[in-house]
């Protein structure tokens, strides 16, 4: 089963993501932020990680380079949520490791959609 | 595969809710070059934001969206924090809430004042255009007849450490359409030189398809600064076209075989049928947001956000109630006086499981008073600057725990108490500083336990109450007697006349003489009771005496006659044995106590509620002391008996009202006793004094008239 860790300080967003998830058969883990998603990820492996970019403690910019640096988690796919679908963004989110992006808002369809080009 | 959002929408509200309030204290603490509070004040406006466009509140992310450009310029650093930037975005934050508000109750917003801080936001970020839509205009769709395309895909050997994988880029490009992939090996190197970290090949892919351009490109949004990607529109599918396509990759092995179980029809069944759903989803899930939205305004009032400790707690003692129980019953099977011993201690636990479930039970309707305290900073910092004063606010206690209902109630009160502190209390400036006291002005407000209550106090550094204005207004508006003797707390007590008020002008800040009366109703229609306590050039203090809970209630049982009625403990002043050489009688029924300075007249219960009793003498009772509207009475009564926490019931659920009770409890041996509405027994011993003046147009009615003034 696909495995994926959803890092979002806000409940409502990490709620709506995970239960998409859930509800196309993915198994997720959620994290309130960077640093609670950098610790779940040491004790767990992961097929894919979606986190925010801004979150207090640890930003997902952050736990994206952090997470890179794990031999566990040197290709996994790590998607970025972000509102602003600056380049500017994405080149930070890239230069950290960031497989791709997910500009919010966006719907569950939208999110199901996009993933599949990441995982199976 | 549809997600119905809706039921993730409390719980966002409840977040933007959250978020505002950290804005709004973030905002009113924010000095200089402080990163910290600027980041965290961002955060929140920027979840709010990602929040409201996913749950569909488009206004609400319009608005935020120039909110949080303005708090990125400051966290970046390219924008000084000036107050006059705070202060719109103080105002700012006061349009979210309505906004978000709007959105909760499916209702209209001040629209005026929404878009009047929307244009002033825009003029302080210099009307920049965002970025966003730089890259529409780049992928400009000339898409006309093409029935499918060419796409050259050359990633660069790293792109395998960014996460990606060509294959689920070709199973997502295989759902748009038919796709035919080559794979060009040329430049995979010999098996020693291989570093199997790295991608070697490039790909020649064929898409017969009528989607879009952009849709095609998108699917390689993630990859476009890794690779090179090119691609043809094929205009006609010519088969000549079609095979002339594929045997353009003459080096390449065909790796079709491959990728094509990659791409199962089913899942491209599945996304084909999803697509055309997401047409139509987002019209219905509005609709149902809106729906679950209005329902929702009711339930949000009724819920209590509960720590997740405080319901373990109570699983805990419930099991231990469980365990308990088992144990008595299996007690009550064959029971003997042999068991006596376990049987007393078996109820002893029954005790104590229930006064901790009790306890647990009363905790999770508690909240941190700081829910009621956290809108003053704002309320005072607005306040200063509408009167060009200098004040800051010290709050204290604001853990202070107290019931929810309490808590709703008291936030109004509270608010008119502060605002008065603001506006009659505080002096201004140079008035200050001419009486030699500090510039800024200070108001606390203190939260704490004492006994069964909570106390709250408003507390200014000002000028005090000037009794002589306060006597002279009172005269004026013909509340009393010009030449009435009264004390410093009767005359404090005028304050909260209906239609008083000492403000010289009326401001629009307070000072219409609506309130303080209302606040002192609020206050009283709680179970509690408001003092104040001032002294001239050094301030004034109003404390609030509240129940922690209305729901329970400690109460001094007392017996009149066959009956027990329960006092609130929190109206008594004192409970005495009578002295005969203090009672006074003045006429006929009237009787007066000389309680030290005061003369306290003595309502005897068993009159008041025709009961029969044998302790109708005086000299016999007891005499419990309260006092309510700040005026003392004696209840007499036969006995006191216990004191103890009761539940308090209504009796107009369960009967109707009944002047002079203000409910009922069940005592512990299952009889009813009622609950004495102090203030309400007030004016039925006032009421039955007038009936009893008219009976005896003799008796000496102005005394009596004074007695119950």
């Amino acid at each position: 089963m696909t495995k994926v860790l959803v890092v979002d300080d806000s409940n409502s967003i990490r709620d709506m993501v995970s239960f998409t998830l859930k509800s196309a058969g993915y198994q997720t883990v959620e994290a309130k932020d960077g640093q609670d998603g950098l610790s779940k990820a040491k004790i767990n492996n992961f097929d894919l990680v979606i986190s925010d970019v801004n979150m207090p403690n640890m930003d997902g910019i952050s736990l994206c380079t952090e997470l890179r640096k794990l031999a566990s988690f040197k290709f996994t796919p790590i998607l970025m949520l972000t509102t602003e679908s600056s380049s500017e963004m994405k080149i930070r989110g890239k230069s950290a490791g960031a497989t791709g992006w997910l500009v919010k808002p966006f719907n569950p369809e939208k999110l199901l959609a996009t993933i599949k080009r990441v995982v199976k | 595969m549809s997600v119905d959002l809706s039921q993730f929408i409390p719980s966002f509200l409840e977040e933007s809710f959250e978020g505002l309030a950290l804005m709004e204290s973030g905002l009113l603490d924010l000095k200089r070059g402080d990163n910290e509070t600027i980041h965290s004040i961002f955060r929140a406006a920027h979840s709010i934001k990602g929040g409201a466009g996913t749950f569909g509140f488009d206004n609400v992310t319009e608005f935020t969206h120039l909110v949080e450009t303005l708090l990125d310029e400051m966290r970046d650093g390219r924008r000084e924090v000036t107050s006059k930037d705070t202060e719109i975005l103080l105002d700012a934050v006061d349009c979210m809430r309505l906004l978000i508000e709007a959105a909760r109750d499916n209702q209209d917003y001040d629209h005026d004042k929404v878009a009047k801080t929307s244009s002033r936001l825009s003029e302080t970020l210099g009307d920049e255009q965002s970025t966003d839509s730089e890259n529409e205009s780049n992928s400009n769709i000339e898409k006309k007849d093409a029935c499918g395309y060419n796409i050259k895909f050359i990633p660069e050997h790293s792109l395998a450490k960014t996460g990606n994988d060509p294959i689920f880029l070709f199973s997502a490009l295989a759902e748009l359409g038919e796709l035919t992939i080559c794979a060009n090996t040329e430049e995979l190197p010999a098996l020693m030189d291989i570093d199997a970290q790295e991608l070697y090949l490039s790909w020649q892919l064929t898409l017969i398809t009528d989607v879009e351009e952009a849709e095609v490109i998108e699917i390689f949004e993630w990859v476009e600064d890794e690779c090179l990607l090119t691609l043809e529109p094929i205009t006609n599918t010519s088969d000549d076209e079609f095979t002339q396509n594929l045997s353009e990759g003459v080096n390449s092995i065909i790796s079709e075989p491959s990728v094509q179980p990659q791409l199962p029809s089913k899942a491209a069944n599945q996304i084909s049928l999803a697509s055309t759903k997401v047409e139509h989803e987002p019209d219905a899930v509005i609709e149902e947001k809106s729906k679950a939205a209005k329902g929702k305004v009711k339930a949000d009032l009724g819920s209590i956000r509960v720590g997740v400790d405080k319901v373990d707690s109570l699983i805990n003692l419930v099991g231990e109630l469980v365990i308990t129980q088992s144990m008595l019953s299996e007690l009550g099977n064959d029971f003997d006086m042999t068991k006596v011993e376990r049987l007393t201690n078996g109820l002893e636990q029954l005790l104590q499981n229930t006064k901790e479930l009790q306890e647990s039970v009363m905790r999770i309707r508690m909240l941190p008073i700081s829910f009621a305290f956290n809108r003053f900073p704002r309320l005072v910092h607005d306040l200063a600057i509408k009167t060009g004063k200098t004040m800051e606010l010290v709050i204290n206690g604001e853990q202070t725990e107290l019931d929810k209902t309490v808590m709703e109630q008291i936030g109004d009160p509270l608010v008119h108490l502060v605002r008065n502190a603001a506006d009659h209390g505080i002096e201004s400036k140079e008035i200050r500083l001419a009486n030699g006291k500090p510039e800024k002005g200070t108001i606390s407000l203190d939260a704490y336990h004492q006994g069964g209550n909570i106390v709250i106090e408003i507390k200014d550094d000002g000028a005090g109450i000037n009794r002589t204005s306060v006597l002279d207004k009172a005269i004026d508006k013909g509340l009393i007697d010009a030449n009435a003797t009264l004390t410093d707390s009767q005359v404090y007590d005028l304050l909260f006349e209906p239609g008083f008020s000492t403000a010289a002008e009326v401001t629009d800040i307070s000072g219409r003489g609506v309130g303080m009366d209302v606040v002192k109703r609020n206050i009283q229609a709680l179970g509690g009771r408001i003092q104040v306590e001032s002294t001239l050039g050094k301030g004034s203090t109003f404390k609030v005496n509240l129940p922690l809970t209305l729901a329970i209630l400690d109460g001094q049982l007392v017996k009149v006659g066959t009956e027990t009625y329960i006092i609130p403990l929190i109206s008594i002043v004192e409970s005495l044995q009578i002295d005969n050489n203090l009672i006074n009688r003045v006429s006929g029924d009237m009787v007066l106590y000389r309680l030290r300075d005061d003369n306290v007249p003595v309502l005897p219960i068993y009159q008041l509620f025709n009961l029969e009793t044998e302790c109708t003498e005086i000299d016999k009772a007891l005499l419990v002391v309260v006092e309510a509207d700040g005026q003392k009475v004696g209840l007499m009564v036969d006995d006191l008996l216990a004191q103890q926490q009761v539940v308090i019931k209504s009796l107009n659920d369960n009967y109707q009202q009944v002047a002079g009770i203000s409910g009922a409890t069940i005592l512990g041996d299952g009889s009813v006793a009622m609950i004495l509405d102090i203030p309400g027994m007030i004016n039925m011993a006032l009421e039955q004094a007038q009936r009893a003046q008219r009976v005896k147009t003799d008796g000496n009615s102005s005394v009596a008239a004074e007695l119950c003034l």
